[in-house]
């Protein structure tokens, strides 16, 4: 057992502009979390039963096809469905300014529209992990 | 722009220049310079549209015909499709590219679970023959070509293409498809695939074979290092990977027993305008002598117009930015001069808004204008391949040649291309640049004008998306089970099994796709197939 923060980067759906989502990965192993990487075209349930094989302290979510929202609000509900509500879940990719606020009231604690530097998400992360 | 490394000293001056592929660049360049990478006019440079067509691959470059300029567009359902193509043929538009959904490209169905929310959203959604048959309807495919931007269903694509010209009276051998069918780039960058290397990459061995047979006008291939340098790829993987990438297909052919001069003068190549100009102008000159000297010197080719590396130069989507977006106008400028410098046939710009929403009218009748006004009063049509003689860009389109040399050993000693991308080595490389690109961005390293240097206080431009269509989604959902109520089902049930069984025997499924398009089955259908008979591609873990 580690006591890493332990984060899953997660590409939901069906596009496959991976860039980003690889990029933040690499940032946040060389920043010290243990980070699972999903692939591509993960569905909801995919994504909710790796967070949960895998125990992960935080749900990334990488989203470029600008169906953000829908799909938050999907895996945070089935989150609390499956037991882990309690883990963060974190948004990022193309994200209009308008929406920022509104995936944090669906319950997403951090986002991070493109172009945000890593150590903003590093430092965001570290403040507000819980590490279970 | 914003990709080289600049060292400087305390007071600003630059020390040392280094370019994203390696080169290190002098202070000054001479003719020292030219014999110690032992140039030779003969074997180097010669006349153009002489061999190895470093300096373009016609003799009389834009005297003879300035580019032919490409914008991308399309959205929405087949109806409205229809209307768009008719407006842009009777605007004296001779080529149509068309954009698919996400659930077409993925090979879903629009009523399939994971296409919900996707359907129409970043492209035509193509269920069956019906929604090609009102998409092109009352248009002559004798006279415009058409560009499918489609991968790992493009043999789905391009066979459906083909029943649709017959059942509109045309013949396929009087039609030209160009579909883009690069599933080793996907693989690597873009990641639009489903079907694993092996099985996936003779698809592509399918669709050329049958081109050969069936549709002799059609360009099979589109190999597109574009995505590859979007990825993060260096200007020289990016032509190291498109040359072993397009010789996957080829070997995949040959094996079949054709000649290379059947088929190969039928590929093409989209390729990247991004970063620096004279590494970007090395990049084509050397890129064009390498694509010409592996034909001639591995394959045999005979023919010079079949050693051409034709396609489209442009995009330079990633060099643009959401901050002081109107920057993005000079910038898309610039690349459309190092186009010109590198003696594009065909060029298309990303629109200065494109950075941040789906681009307006205007500016992408401003992206048309940049390419124009560069033909008709900069000049660039005076002479041929302007920059060649001077020392610095002949030496460095040399060392850009042994640069793209090294990349292509470095996968040949991993396997090659298709183990590369199968073990994930290609992707590996790639991303790790694009990390190492974007912390140089954040420190400031690479330099990136009203990014991290002289930015302004105003806020960068809010970025808009495309409103998703709830409802034509439901129109097009509902016209595909209507679709299902109609058709002879028998006949799809047995053309989709004689697809299997073709499939499964390892006969080209081209013939068969044909039949089942004709029968109104769907893409999802026939995708299904394949997914059953080949499986899935399995993402190497690559970190």
């Amino acid at each position: 057992m580690t006591n890493k923060i332990k984060i899953l980067v997660a590409k939901p759906g069906l596009d496959g502009h991976d860039r980003g989502a690889k990029v933040v990965v690499q940032a946040l192993k060389d920043a010290g979390f243990e980070v699972v990487y999903s692939g591509l075209h993960k569905t909801v349930d995919q994504i909710i039963r790796v967070a949960l094989q895998e125990d992960v302290d935080v749900i990334g979510l990488s989203i470029m096809s600008g169906a953000h929202l829908p799909i938050t609000e999907k895996v945070i509900k089935q989150a609390r469905e499956e037991g882990i509500g309690d883990k963060m879940v974190v948004v990022g990719g193309v994200i209009p300014e308008k929406d920022v606020q509104k995936l944090k009231d669906l319950g997403a604690k951090g986002v991070f529209p493109g172009g945000v530097p890593f150590n903003e998400i590093v430092d965001f992360l570290k403040q507000n992990v819980k590490h279970t | 722009m914003g990709v080289a490394k600049y060292t400087r000293d305390n007071k600003d001056r630059i020390t040392k220049v280094e370019y994203q592929s390696g080169i290190v660049v002098k202070t000054a360049y001479g003719p020292d310079d030219l014999a110690r990478v032992g140039f030779s006019y003969e074997k180097d440079l010669a006349s153009p549209g002489e061999y190895p067509f470093t300096r373009g691959i016609h003799a009389e470059g834009y005297r003879s015909r300035p580019w032919t300029m490409r914008q991308y567009s399309g959205f929405g359902m087949a109806a409205e499709t229809n209307e768009r193509f008719k407006f842009l043929i009777a605007n004296g538009q001779t080529g149509l590219n068309v954009a698919f959904d996400l659930p077409t490209q993925m090979g879903y169905d629009s009523d399939d679970p994971m296409a919900q929310g996707e359907v129409g959203r970043v492209g035509m959604a193509i269920d069956s023959l019906r929604d090609f048959e009102v998409a092109f309807e009352g248009i002559d495919l004798a006279r415009i070509g058409v560009g499918l931007t489609i991968n790992a269903v493009a043999s789905i694509m391009l066979a459906m293409y083909q029943a649709m010209a017959e059942r509109h009276g045309f013949s396929p051998d009087v039609i030209s498809a160009t579909p883009q069918n690069d599933i080793l780039k996907e693989m690597i960058g873009r990641g639009a695939w489903i079907f694993p290397v092996e099985p996936a990459v003779n698809l592509i061995g399918d669709t050329i074979e049958h081109s050969i047979k069936v549709m002799p006008k059609t360009n099979p291939v589109s190999i597109s290092g574009y995505h590859i340098r979007e990825s993060g790829a260096t200007s020289a993987q990016e032509i190291a990977y498109s040359i072993l990438i397009a010789n996957a297909y080829i070997d995949n052919v040959l094996q079949r027993g054709y000649h290379i001069d059947d088929f190969v003068g039928r590929f093409s190549f989209n390729l990247d305008i991004f970063g620096n100009l004279w590494e970007t102008v090395a990049k084509y000159r050397a890129g064009r002598k390498l694509w010409a000297r592996n034909l001639k010197e591995k394959y045999g080719t005979k023919k010079n117009q079949n050693m051409f590396m034709r396609g489209m130069f442009g995009g330079g989507g990633g060099g643009l930015t959401k901050e002081q977006p109107e920057n993005n106008i000079m910038r898309s400028a610039y690349f459309a001069l190092a186009a010109a410098l590198s003696g594009a046939q065909t060029t298309g710009l990303c629109s200065y808004d494109e950075a941040y929403t789906i681009p307006t009218p205007h500016a992408a009748l401003l992206s048309l204008r940049t390419c124009q006004l560069l033909m008709e009063e900069v000049g660039l049509r005076d002479t041929v391949d302007p920059l060649a003689g001077s020392y610095f860009i002949e030496t460095i389109t040399k060392e850009m040649e042994h640069k793209i040399e090294e990349e292509m050993e470095k996968i040949e000693k991993a396997g090659g291309i298709i183990k590369a991308v199968s073990t994930g080595h290609a992707q590996r490389t790639v991303s790790r640049q694009a990390y190492e690109f974007e912390k140089g961005i954040q420190s400031g390293e690479l330099k990136k004008v009203g990014v991290n240097i002289h930015r302004e206080k105003e806020e960068a431009q809010e970025v808009e998306l495309h409103e998703y269509n709830a409802e034509s989604a439901e129109k097009q959902i509902a016209s595909l089970h209507s679709l299902k109520r109609e058709r002879n089902n028998s006949e799809v049930t047995r053309t989709l099994s004689e697809l299997e069984n073709a499939a499964r025997t390892g006969k080209n499924v081209m013939p068969y796709l044909v039949d089942c398009c004709k029968a109104y089955a769907t893409v999802g259908e026939m995708a299904r197939v394949f997914r059953n008979v080949f499986g899935e591609f399995q993402e190497p873990t690559i970190f």
